[in-house]
């Protein structure tokens, strides 16, 4: 195969578009099934508009190669797709799909992601009405008619302060024969509004992306500006920004680990844990000032310094938080009426994993490596520690959050004790014309993926960003096949994907 | 007989609430809280009780008689069991089969007010609560038999009579425990507590006895809950008297050891749920057969 036209690049490099192969739709289409065969993934895969037709993107990694590949082809308002012989495409094609009115033909679940109105002019392939904003959730679900056979619906609005998204079940009796999940109810639009920026405005959008992973996205979106504007961040601001990842990814896995042992029931780590989130989020506020990270990491580098007496108390407190946090969870893991309900339950073998192109936690409980921190790292790699589990269910999604536990107290420890000295800010020149740039932050849910294209003058004229929920939903959906109903809600927060991350 | 009947049912009335503040603040001293006050129910009822009524339009009369049921039924099933050594108001042989099924027909209505609304979740509320029921039925019917066949009656101020006290000196003292066992797992399915039901869970899909109430509010709301106060005072009088058969002498002591006995039955409650996860669902009809397997064995003991 061609494979002279395949640019492969790493982490952090800037990418001329000029130097960018156009490949013709069958060279695209071999050479992408060639490298998913070849042990590739897809990151990302999006389109643009050009002067005549699309422009497609598609970006694969290679993890162990510690590399990426890009493919880039041109394609008119109809093209055939690619998701039967590449599942994990599915969303990515609906996106383009419902995005500019590009028809994936022979695409076997076309229906719409997000539920917005087309952002061309062009015809609707759904044929809804250009001037009403499409109500979300409006779309044909899959139905299982018989005797027996009952329907439940659930959401957009549900019990708990949680976000919005519906769920429609189709059940027999106790046992779920399918689960089709619908979202979009949070879209605001933020790839669209990042076009012709970067804007005073983008990075404080890119905060509230995912609210809960206000880290990963601010550092995947500051590692495009860098890679674009050839910086390279200062080793101190890179440290400070993997120190403030890996106290979100603490704060989240107990916040998890709590809410797993509340749903079965289970009151002392339920409680122990809401405390001990609370005390990680406020190590978050004492570097930064904000509990979430807001306005901590800054392209360039970041916007607060993690100084000595800072550092002595942040060690102090996870010396006093990290047993605390043992005993609580490992409380969780000893108690065998919790191991009964987490044990098998939800499971999800290695290879509907891999077809579907799961990442993060999700990925790494059913036994795939798969952890930016540890293969695509932008400067030197801090982390050597990867947890995986190999049984893919509610047990495993929990026991791999709670080894991650564990490895950050010791990685922010390590951090903490090699911060090399020097500056933490670097000023960003303009951004390199005509370039496409890629980032991957390995953030608490799994890989944050975001690609900036720029246009002659240096202004962005394509942002994409991939949460880890992008990938990851259709794995839940997976999951319930087979299952108890009574097990979603566990189910679900094993997986704990995010609504607003996938709505963008 | 007028003032036995009184003291029944004010004794119910006024203590039943405070079970569940005591269940919920032992939960809360092993979850390193304070929780919430011990009179926090009492507190719920009189707010609901405030409130107006809200009926879907999909609703029939059914939707209310679910609620007025489940609130009249342990009321009169409270007049057929005695209180500690307090005995039953009212007393007639056989009055055991009315007391098990007067709690059958106040189940009937609140699945079929459940099913009224026509929500899906309600419905599945339904069927897992008249499934669990069904598969306890057994326990306390065998159960019953053996204190039968201890006493020489069938009402149930013969079978919980002060023979109890030297029936469990006796070699029936091993049935007596099994079924005081039983009894306690039923007790524990019929008022939806944790390791069968979760009653504080906000997740309509695992839930039980909660969500077949969800889409009641104020007032009917109110009745519910008090209702479901009773009725758990009640079954828990059952189990008080099998362990606690001793009598004062004097009315005000068996009073003060009855309430001892409910209170020490909520604290059991609260430390159960504070130490254990929930069963995944298919386990809890296995767990009832065990039961029903237990109380059958219980009374093979006592006919040998």
């Amino acid at each position: 195969m061609n494979r002279s036209k395949l640019i492969r690049f790493t982490h952090g490099a800037c990418i001329s578009l000029k130097e960018l192969p156009c490949l013709d739709f069958t060279e695209f289409r071999e050479s992408l099934l060639e490298e998913i065969a070849g042990d590739g993934r897809v990151a990302s895969f999006f389109a643009m508009p050009a002067d005549d037709g699309f422009d497609l993107y598609a970006i694969l990694a290679h993890d162990w190669r510690e590399e990426f590949a890009l493919l880039h082809c041109r394609v008119g308002d109809v093209y055939p797709a690619l998701t039967p012989d590449c599942p994990q495409l599915h969303l990515f094609e609906r996106e383009i799909a419902e995005q500019y009115g590009v028809l994936p033909e022979g695409h076997p679940w076309l229906k719409p992601v997000r539920f917005h109105n087309s952002w061309v002019d062009a015809a609707d392939i759904w044929r809804r009405d250009p001037q009403q904003h499409p109500i979300p959730g409006d779309m044909d679900f899959y139905r299982v008619e018989g005797a027996g056979v009952h329907e439940v619906a659930v959401g957009p609005v549900h019990a708990g302060v949680i976000e919005p998204g519906h769920f429609r079940f189709q059940c027999h009796g106790e046992e779920v024969l399918s689960l089709e999940i619908s979202l979009g109810f949070q879209h605001r639009g933020l790839e669209p509004q990042l076009i012709g920026g970067p804007h005073p405005a983008s990075i404080h959008q890119m905060e509230a992306a995912a609210g809960d992973t206000t880290i990963g996205h601010t550092t995947a979106y500051s590692q495009v500006l860098e890679s674009l504007a050839g910086v390279e961040v200062a080793s101190r601001a890179y440290s400070v920004r993997a120190i403030a990842l890996e106290l979100e990814r603490l704060a989240n896995h107990i916040g998890d680990i709590g809410a797993m042992a509340g749903d079965v029931g289970y009151l002392p780590t339920a409680s122990f844990c809401g405390r001990l989130r609370g005390d990680y989020l406020n190590l978050t506020a004492e570097l930064c000032g904000s509990r979430f990270g807001r306005g901590l990491v800054r392209p360039g580098g970041v916007a607060f310094d993690l100084d000595l007496p800072l550092q002595e108390k942040l060690l102090q407190r996870l010396a006093v938080l990290e047993p605390e946090t043992r005993g609580a969870v490992e409380l969780c893991f000893d108690s065998p009426s919790v191991l009964a309900r987490f044990e098998g339950t939800g499971r999800l073998s290695t290879d509907d994993a891999e077809t579907l192109g799961l990442v993060g936690v999700a990925a790494r409980a059913c036994g795939l490596m798969r952890d930016a921190r540890l293969h695509h790292p932008v400067a030197e790699r801090e982390f050597d520690t990867p947890v995986i589990d190999t049984d893919g269910d509610v047990f495993a999604r929990g026991n791999v959050r709670r080894q991650e536990i564990y490895a950050s107290h010791d990685l922010i420890r390590d951090l903490i004790k090699r911060l090399p000295e020097g500056e933490d800010q670097r000023s960003l020149g303009p951004l390199a014309a005509d370039s496409l740039a890629l980032s991957v932050c390995e953030g608490w849910r799994g890989e944050v993926v975001h690609v900036g294209i720029t246009d002659g003058a240096g202004k962005l004229a394509r942002y994409k960003i991939v949460d880890p929920s992008f990938h990851n939903w259709s794995g839940l959906a997976m999951v319930l096949r087979g299952q108890q109903i009574s097990d979603f809600p566990l189910c679900n927060k094993s997986f704990n994907l995010s609504y607003c991350g996938f709505d963008l | 007989m007028i003032g036995g009947l009184f003291l029944h049912l004010a004794l119910l009335l006024l203590f039943a609430p405070l079970l569940l503040g005591i269940i919920t603040k032992t939960k809360a001293l092993f979850g390193g809280r304070i929780g919430a006050p011990l009179l926090q129910s009492y507190f719920d009822l009189a707010r609901l009780w405030r409130k107006g009524f809200v009926f879907s339009r999909t609703t029939t009369w059914v939707f209310l008689a679910g609620p007025v049921v489940g609130l009249v039924v342990p009321l009169l099933a409270a007049l057929l069991i005695p209180f500690g050594a307090l005995p039953a108001p009212v007393s007639f042989e056989g009055d055991l089969i009315l007391f098990v099924y007067l709690f059958g027909l106040s189940r009937f209505f609140t699945a079929l007010a459940a099913l009224d609304t026509g929500s899906s979740f309600e419905g599945m509320g339904a069927v897992r609560e008249v499934t669990f029921s069904c598969l306890a039925e057994p326990t306390v019917l065998f159960s019953l038999l053996v204190l039968a066949r201890l006493s020489d009656g069938l009402s149930l101020n013969t079978l919980l009579g002060s023979h109890l006290l030297t029936a469990w000196q006796s070699e029936a003292g091993a049935s007596l425990s099994l079924i005081l066992v039983c009894l306690f797992v039923v007790l524990l399915v019929e008022n939806s507590r944790i390791p069968f039901d979760d009653p504080n869970t906000h997740l309509e899909l695992t839930m039980i006895h909660e969500v077949m109430v969800l889409d009641h509010s104020g007032p009917a709301l109110a009745m519910i809950l008090y209702g479901a106060a009773l009725k758990m005072m009640v079954l828990s009088a059952l189990l008080v008297k099998l362990a606690l058969p001793w009598q004062t002498g004097w009315w005000l002591g068996d009073v003060g050891l009855f309430l001892a006995g409910q209170i020490g039955v909520a604290v059991l409650i609260g430390v159960i749920e504070s130490s254990m996860a929930r069963l995944r669902l298919p386990r809890v009809p296995q767990v009832l057969i065990g039961t029903s397997l237990l109380s059958i064995f219980a009374l093979v003991l006592v006919l040998r």
